[in-house]
């Protein structure tokens, strides 16, 4: 590692992404916040006439978390960690510097078309694949350019061994390619008729098939987004930031490549007791269960990293991230499996329980891990120490705090709403109208909201401590080693 | 074998790819066309049907509600008969939803009128009281796209070779004879509602988003099938 000081790292393309992660993680939270109380207070959803209706905030908040915040965090880690990893620097490789800035300028357009279309009501309704086909076509070019980038760092790279979080970016690449263009195939009407509108498209897919399809998909954007990219990021940065050596070798193994063949078969818990075959909702069950074991393995393999070091814990709220990071991401990796089988299932699915679910996994595991991971780039990248440790302390406990009301609402909000839609009184009729079971739910939507506020809180405060620590702060005479160094 | 991957990685990712592709191939490819088919005596969606499923999809009401009957008898007994995957064989993309917000809607048509859906479409606590739902005011302001539905279903019909045109089924014909049989069906639906403006603007022509709307969900249910 000593020699990584005769580098001269270039972070422009990292900073830039950065930036993005900031802007997209305020705006789909922001929308995910007012998404929150619209089901609480309807007339919230008028705030801006047709624009503004929960139908069609809410794709823009998934895709907005998902594309916007998500992948930007995950290609400011690659655009910094991987010249460390590889021992490259883009100073000496400006075809990788062009392709970097191209990917970065071609995602933010892409980006913004996807946001004027969506409010526009411009979707194929395919849940987090709702681009219309012009567009697609567009998150293949960018999807490419980061694969060029990818793979043009390691052919140039001065360092033999792949390290593990490129392992993961190259899953992520991978399986993404695979699964969006197949989902996507659909044919544009326009082409075939000549009439009607250039945007529209029809899916190459029908009915059961598209539903399987889809889900393969659906659930396989988490998987290789919402995880294998995160995993990445944290296999690098929490060892940095420690100073610790990963607990264990064999377990990255294992916690690898069972993931990857695990993992995909559970796309099929999304259908379960729906027309598709039934062998098929077997697999997808059985396999969500049998996902717990890959899961575990990566969670208790940062875990143990900080075996003999927890004392770090206290002093740093960077491990702190960290660690609370892991530990949601085992308590959503319990629960997606718990879900997943079928007796569980026929009361889980369609409530809320479901959107629990999702959002301790995404709340507490990507954006802890995304946050945590643009602290330790800070110091870093601007040469400054982090403006505020003791903002950076208040910001996690705010948004700890909202992710328990959040999770916690929600459980219950989904059960009590199984529970009500299955209840039959003493001569077996249903109990309850559906608009009963809608009323009931009012005080979970308004404990839920405020989680989400103050979560969102939360990243305002770690956006003004980037501000601050970029413009603001104390200057380092060189790049800190490990543990970030923090103002008080 | 794994340190030799490490070392090499364009082998990786083959190995990768590998690995991952098995679910994909065993679980999607063996009933693939199978469970495409659809069952006896279903009809295509007309044009202004397929308006209105546009609609449905460009309001995001699939985030909300669903329109898939599981097998149980608390779902039977409040939605009605369960749904069946040859139902759907027409259903580019599937419309099942992963939420319920509001009720399930695969066999709204068979319970519910035009009238109804108009007055819940314009203030839903007029009808259910209580409702979360948000008003669709503008879709009695603006015109359902026929081209682009038209375009829709001949799309499907010379693509994906569905039925249209069939003895005893729904007549597509050329865009003139489309928008015919598109203006009449419109008719239909427009009398059964109580919008003057709605109607006045029928007079002069125009269809109405929410005349396509309604069409759809109309068609959603059991009828669909006997027709």
């Amino acid at each position: 590692m000593r020699d990584n000081a005769t580098l001269e790292y270039d972070y422009s393309i990292a900073k830039l992404f950065l930036y993005a992660t900031m802007v997209f993680g305020f705006i789909g939270m922001l929308i995910g916040v007012v998404l929150a109380f619209q089901l609480a207070f309807p007339d919230l959803n008028y705030i801006a006439g047709e624009y503004s209706v929960f139908g069609r905030l809410r794709p823009l908040h998934t895709n907005g978390i998902i594309y916007g915040f998500t992948l930007s965090g995950i290609w400011a880690a690659w655009y910094y960690l991987g010249q460390r990893v590889l021992k490259i620097t883009y100073h000496q490789h400006p075809f990788l510097k062009f392709i970097g800035y191209l990917h970065f300028w071609l995602y933010i357009i892409l980006l913004v078309l996807a946001v004027i279309s969506l409010f526009a009501g411009l979707t194929q309704s395919k849940e987090y694949a709702e681009l219309i086909w012009p567009l697609d076509i567009l998150v293949v070019v960018v999807w490419v350019l980061w694969g060029v980038s990818m793979f043009g760092s390691m052919g140039v790279r001065r360092e033999k061994t792949i390290y593990i979080s490129l392992w993961y970016f190259i899953a992520t690449f991978t399986a993404i390619s695979v699964l969006y263009i197949f989902n996507n195939l659909a044919v544009p009407t326009y082409l075939v008729s000549g009439v009607g509108s250039v945007w529209h498209s029809i899916s190459m897919y029908s009915g059961s098939n598209d539903a399987m399809i889809q889900w393969w998909w659906g659930h396989n954007a988490v998987a290789f987004v919402f995880t294998s990219g995160i995993i990445a990021i944290i296999y690098y940065f929490l060892p940095k930031e420690s100073g610790q050596p990963i607990f264990s070798y064999k377990l990255t193994l294992f916690s690898f490549w069972s993931l990857m063949f695990v993992y995909i078969w559970a796309g099929g818990h999304h259908v379960i007791y729906s027309t598709v075959p039934d062998w098929v909702q077997t697999l997808g069950s059985v396999f969500s269960v049998i996902l717990i074991l890959p899961s575990w393995g990566t969670a208790i393999n940062m875990l143990l990293t900080m075996r003999g070091q927890w004392h770090q814990l206290k002093e740093s709220p960077l491990i702190k991230f960290f660690v609370l990071a892991s530990t949601f991401y085992m308590l959503a990796t319990l629960e997606g499996p718990i879900q997943a089988i079928k007796s569980v299932n026929a009361l889980a699915h369609f409530t809320d329980w479901i959107i629990g679910h999702v959002h301790d996994g995404t709340l507490g595991w990507v954006g802890f891990t995304i946050i945590a991971a643009c602290y330790h780039m800070l110091p870093r990248m601007y040469k400054r120490e982090i403006y505020s440790k003791k903002i950076m302390d208040i910001q996690f406990w705010i948004m700890t705090i909202g992710i328990v009301l959040y999770f916690s609402s929600m459980w219950i909000s989904g059960i009590t709403q199984g529970m009500m839609w299955r209840d039959v009184d003493q001569y077996g009729n249903l109990t309850y109208q559906f608009i009963d079971t809608v009323r009931v739910l009012f005080p979970y939507y308004v404990i839920r909201g405020i989680g989400g506020l103050m979560y969102l809180i939360g990243f305002i405060m770690f956006i003004y401590n980037v501000v601050m620590t970029i413009t603001a702060s104390k200057e380092l005479d060189r790049e800190p080693n490990y543990a970030s160094p923090m103002a008080a | 074998m794994f340190s030799w991957l490490e070392k090499n990685p364009f082998f990786f990712t083959v190995a990768f790819l590998l690995v991952f592709s098995i679910a994909g191939l065993v679980e999607i490819l063996p009933d693939f066309i199978k469970s495409s088919r659809p069952i006896e005596g279903l009809r295509p969606y007309t044009v202004l049907e397929t308006a209105g499923r546009q609609v449905y999809i460009s309001e995001g009401c699939y985030n909300c509600h669903s329109q898939l009957i599981r097998p149980f008898q608390a779902e039977t007994d409040r939605y009605g008969a369960y749904s069946l995957s040859g139902e759907y064989a027409y259903d580019r993309p599937f419309l099942w939803g992963s939420k319920r917000t509001g009720p399930d809607l695969h066999r709204v048509g068979d319970s519910r009128t035009t009238d109804w859906h108009a007055n819940h479409m314009w203030e839903p606590t007029s009808v259910v009281p209580y409702s979360i739902m948000p008003a669709y005011h503008h879709l009695f302001k603006k015109d359902a796209d026929f081209d682009t539905a038209f375009a829709e279903a001949y799309t499907q019909k010379v693509v994906f070779g569905v039925p249209y045109d069939v003895k005893d089924g729904v007549p597509l014909g050329n865009i003139e004879d489309a928008k015919k049989a598109y203006m009449q069906e419109a008719e239909e639906i427009v009398n059964d509602m109580k919008n003057q403006k709605v109607k006045e603007a029928f007079e002069k022509g125009h269809v109405k988003e929410i005349v396509a709307l309604i069409a759809y969900l109309n068609s959603l249910g059991q009828a669909r099938i006997n027709k």
